[in-house]
């Protein structure tokens, strides 16, 4: 490998990485980093369907199974999913695309990779100390989590000191969309992925701050007893739910949107079209970025906020289904009538469209205030969101790996295995978590450690269904990282596409571009 | 023309920031202000026994920090660097003086057994637990604003002092200004909340 691998500053060996400012080296470290929480995170998630794989006691108690969905969705949501796409693929290629050297405060980059590496060693940490393992589940609701003896403290400090990074990673990334774009690279010439990732950040500047004061003030609650949020002191539960969806809900546009921007990405260089309605594309992220951040009551239907309040909640939700619907129906004109070459990573990109759409659809059942009545809290609940995340931004995050894996390593991976990879992926995925859509309609509740006998044959299929999912997971990671190693040499543009990304050297050198490139075309247009 | 763009690009990522400041404290607005329609008489009680006198004060030497700030950046740019500092130096005792008064405010309270989670304070009414519990949790949050503020003033300081900071350097000092003005701003707001609105 020669490019920015070669380049030895100050430091040498490991120093020269985890010192860098480099963007591409902070991309591969959040990489490397990221998907080790990944793995641990798929490791949780197959024990918890191991243990429901029968009714009663299978393989842990209530109490493990309890820390273990906690933790599952803790180390998935705040340590893979939120910072997964842009902190990866963003720090690499934003300043790429936008024909910059490096990102606007680059010392502030490694800063946030940092804070995120001490926030994941905490929450870590969280599970050794105090009184073990926190069991409040990922969204650490009151009272429970100020009345429960396990480890709340120091686990929601740790989400407090990531949010720290995420704030950081997004005031970078607006300064350097608005700051370092080359000549010629006007706003609507940027690359759909670039649009993403700055609405994604603007989300991140605006919303993380609320969630952060939320979580110092239940920290404060625990230690010194303020009251704000404690019943027994006169505080209102249902005003931290409020906050906290306030960010968690435009979290789940942090995670979806970087995942539509890579799909608007993929699309167009395997259709050998440009992408239909570029503008519409580009105003549907930032709409789905505004209406996002207001729809937070969705998830409090149930709670006792006003019938007003859900009613314009509900009506808001379905506003969001116009851009996304958008969004969807044009990257299937993209295709229409052109060149498809079906690759792996316009594969994934197809199959986040599918199942998206499937988590999308099944999401307007909870958005009408009277079946989410029936469906609230739900197994259909945990079949949707993991629809969505799982099935959009994890799929999408798969075709990234794909797409970009020759120009971020210089290599390219065995083109074979990834369709063995992806079939056993998608049947695994939809053998997992389509009986969940079932189940949650039949009425099973979710987070119980155990079941009724009627439901132990969808639920074991869904455990089945785990299992060929982690099959996929491992052959595609497999080959990817037998590539690394041993793929064969990637030229500088092996799909032929039209980005700036693509018009420089696998993997790029050091500083980008040799000289500063002059912009004279749009993203997607094919010569 | 390097150097004007480097200005741009720092000072916007640091209003990016300002803005997620402001943020984190809306979250304490939105819930002072649930909590004050919901127990609006209790609220105006409680605050009528809050330092008003003491809270004047403290408004009036924030503001005046603020000044002498914007002088110390005004003179630092006409090249006179000891009137900068002098100002720099006014400013981080502005903000020491705001603290110990903050101090002793709050002694006062704690003296009175007015304090988060005191048996006190547990007897009297909700609405009175929640003033004070938003009380302790939004000036303090200011309070180590405020202290971050005077740290990252002696920086400057002694950056200014050593000749690191001057006239064509002047950016870290200026959004240092930023963020001790922002300090200044959310102050504005806190002390009509808690001391004025009754």
């Amino acid at each position: 490998m020669a490019g920015f691998y070669e380049d030895e500053g100050r430091l040498r060996g490991i120093l020269g990485w985890i010192f860098s400012t480099d963007h591409k080296r902070i991309g591969l470290l959040y990489l490397f980093a990221i998907l080790f929480f990944y793995a641990i995170g798929v490791l949780l998630g197959f024990l918890m369907r191991l243990e429901l794989m029968a009714p009663g006691p299978t393989i842990m108690r209530p109490q493990t199974y309890n820390a273990i969905f906690t933790l599952h969705g803790v180390i998935m949501i705040f340590l893979f999913v939120i910072p997964g796409i842009p902190s990866i693929f963003g720090n690499f290629f934003l300043p790429i695309q936008i024909g910059a050297t490096d990102v606007a405060f680059p010392r502030l980059n490694l800063l946030s990779w940092w804070i995120y590496m001490i926030g994941a060693v905490l929450a870590v940490l969280s599970l050794f100390t105090g009184g073990g393992p926190v069991d409040t589940g990922w969204t650490f609701y009151v009272p429970y989590s100020l009345r429960t003896s396990v480890n709340v403290p120091l686990a929601v400090f740790a989400v407090f000191i990531l949010g720290f990074s995420s704030i950081l990673t997004g005031i970078n990334f607006v300064t350097t969309t608005h700051q370092l774009r080359a000549p010629g690279m006007t706003w609507f010439r940027l690359p759909l992925f670039v649009w993403a990732v700055y609405a994604t950040a603007w989300i991140q500047v605006l919303v993380t701050p609320v969630i952060g004061i939320t979580l110092l003030l239940t920290l404060m609650e625990r230690l010194v007893g303020v009251g704000i949020f404690d019943p027994a002191k006169g505080g209102d539960p249902l005003l931290y739910q409020h906050l906290f969806w306030i960010y968690s809900h435009p979290a789940v546009y942090i995670m979806i949107l970087p995942a539509m921007g890579v799909i608007s990405e993929i699309i167009p260089v395997f259709a050998r079209r440009t992408i239909f309605g570029y503008k519409a594309m580009a105003f549907s992220i930032l709409a789905i970025a505004v209406v996002g951040s207001f729809v937070w009551g969705h998830h409090m239907f149930v709670s006792g906020q006003s019938d007003l309040a859900s009613i314009i909640f509900s009506l808001l939700t379905f506003l969001v289904a116009v851009p996304s619907g958008v969004k969807v129906f044009n990257w299937v004109s993209t295709l229409y009538k052109g060149s498809i070459e079906v690759t792996p990573p316009l594969l994934f990109a197809l199959t986040f469209i599918f199942l998206f759409s499937i988590g999308g659809l099944t999401g307007l059942f909870q958005g009408a205030l009277a079946t989410d009545v029936h469906l609230h809290d739900t197994y259909w609940v945990v079949g949707h969101f993991h629809y969505v995340i799982f099935g959009g931004t994890g799929f999408a995050l798969f075709g990234a790996l794909h797409y970009w894996f020759p120009k971020m390593f210089g290599r390219m991976y065995h083109k074979k295995i990834p369709y063995f990879a992806w079939a056993l992926l998608f049947v695994g995925f939809n053998t997992l978590y389509f009986p969940m859509l079932i189940l949650g309609w039949q009425g099973m509740p979710r987070r119980y450690f155990d079941y009724l006998p009627q439901f132990h044959s969808l639920q074991f299929v869904s455990t089945i269904g785990s299992w060929i999912l982690i099959g996929g997971l491992i052959l595609m990671f497999g080959n990817l990282i037998h590539s690394l190693f041993r793929g064969e040499k990637a030229e500088g543009n092996p799909w032929g596409g039209a980005t700036l990304e693509w018009q420089i050297p696998s993997p790029p050198p050091k500083e980008n571009f040799v000289e500063t490139p002059q912009v004279e075309r749009g993203p997607y247009e094919f010569r | 023309m390097k150097n004007h763009k480097d200005n741009t690009v720092s000072t916007l990522g640091m209003w990016l920031f300002l803005l997620s400041e402001i943020l984190l404290f809306g979250g304490l607005f939105i819930i002072c202000s649930v909590y004050r329609y919901n127990h609006s008489r209790i609220f105006h009680l409680a605050a009528e026994s809050l330092n008003r006198p003491l809270g004047a004060l403290n408004t009036l030497i924030l503001l005046t920090s603020s000044l002498t700030m914007a002088l110390s950046i005004f003179f630092l740019k006409n090249r006179r660097s000891e009137r900068s500092l002098f100002f720099l130096f006014l400013t981080i005792f502005l903000g020491l003086f705001f603290l110990s008064n903050k101090y002793f405010e709050w002694a006062s309270k704690v003296h009175h057994g007015v304090y988060p989670n005191a048996p006190v304070l547990l007897e009297r009414e909700r609405g009175e637990v929640l003033f004070y519990g938003l009380y302790y949790s939004m000036t303090g949050l200011h309070g180590l604003h405020v202290l971050v503020g005077i740290g990252l003033l002696s920086v400057m300081f002694v950056s200014v002092l050593r000749g690191k900071i001057d006239h064509e350097r002047i950016l870290p000092l200026k959004n240092t200004g930023l963020y001790w003005h922002l300090v200044d701003i959310i102050w504005i707001f806190l002390f009509p909340l808690f001391y004025l609105i009754t």
